[in-house]
């Protein structure tokens, strides 16, 4: 099961209880679109089409919250990270590790999922002030969507403006997802990717198998 | 629809993304325990209903989650101000 670690505070800080969310033993993480089977879709499914679609599963997610007026919590959370907190609709990445901004005080950081609870720890470690960590993980998934048509399931799901001028790679926005909300990062010309909510995981798979049908859906694992 | 000028995220955004709050500048007592009830039922459930300029707390609520203030005219729909919280406006009824 999780170990429940409660790290010695240091001087001034408040105690914290950290947990590492990833099982070593015992139960098996699912992710969000574990019914959905896509594995299987992957292979059997078609290989030629216009959107390609994969899920980035059982990955690491910690939002982070303070104010960039905090020198301790900036300069602690570029210290372990590797990179400065992105300034408002960036992001950042560095190796598997990439940084989205949220709001003025929020960023995601999104990590293998091993990574995680080590992360966590070490960012307590180099922070201090008024700050929070929280592992979001098991709450949503990472989706990546790609391919020539790919802008155009988009187009058809956010009112957000996705043209090339007003959405450059690396920017990210929360915005309207078809019924539902995303965070929406564009990583490449061709490619982008979606953080959703665990429970609308699977509204979110059923819109873009709906969206993307006239295109061709390539599914990928 | 139309767009709504967010000034955290710095951009405007469809109207779908927001949603309004309510009347802005409604003063919580001080001491709650220590104010007549007129006082309380006044910061509870009294709100102004002016036509013309009104001063609303609205929330980015899909985009940043971030509160901010519109000065919007309620006869025309016109939004004349943004301005974020603590922040006083601008533009007034005469």
């Amino acid at each position: 099961m999780s170990e429940l670690i409660v790290d010695k505070p240091a001087a001034e800080q408040p105690t914290v209880a950290v947990m590492n969310q990833v099982p070593q033993s015992g139960p098996r993480a699912e992710s969000p679109l574990h019914h959905a089977d896509l594995p299987t879709i992957a292979r059997k499914g078609p290989q030629q089409g216009g959107v390609y679609l994969e899920e980035l599963k059982l990955l690491g997610h910690l939002v982070l919250r303070g104010s960039t007026d905090n020198q301790a919590f900036m300069a602690g959370a570029e210290k372990v990270l590797g990179v400065a907190l992105p300034g408002s609709l960036q992001s950042a990445e560095k190796g598997e590790l990439s940084v989205r901004w949220l709001a003025p005080d929020e960023w995601l950081v999104i990590v293998p999922g091993a990574r995680a609870f080590d992360l966590e720890r070490e960012l307590r470690a180099a922070m201090s002030g008024h700050y929070a960590i929280v592992n979001v993980s098991g709450g949503q998934t990472v989706l990546s969507l790609s391919g020539p048509k790919a802008r155009d399931v988009l187009m058809k799901t956010t009112p957000y403006d996705v043209h090339d001028r007003n959405f450059p790679v690396g920017k990210v926005v929360t915005s309207v997802f078809a019924k539902t909300q995303a965070v929406i990062r564009r990583t490449g010309e061709q490619s982008w990717e979606l953080v959703i909510r665990r429970s609308f995981a699977d509204y979110a798979w059923l819109w873009l198998q709906d969206a993307s049908a006239e295109y061709g859906l390539v599914v990928r694992s | 629809m139309f767009y709504i000028y967010c000034p955290h995220c710095e951009e405007h955004r469809e109207e779908e993304e927001f949603h309004a709050s309510g009347e802005a500048h409604i003063a919580r007592p001080l001491d709650p325990d220590n104010c007549t009830d007129e006082e309380w039922a006044q910061f509870l459930y009294f709100r102004s209903n002016p036509r013309g300029i009104h001063h609303e707390l609205w929330v980015h609520a899909v985009g940043c989650r971030k509160f901010f203030n519109i000065t919007r005219d309620t006869q025309t729909y016109e939004i004349k101000e943004i301005y974020k919280i603590g922040q006083q406006p601008t533009v007034t009824a005469e």
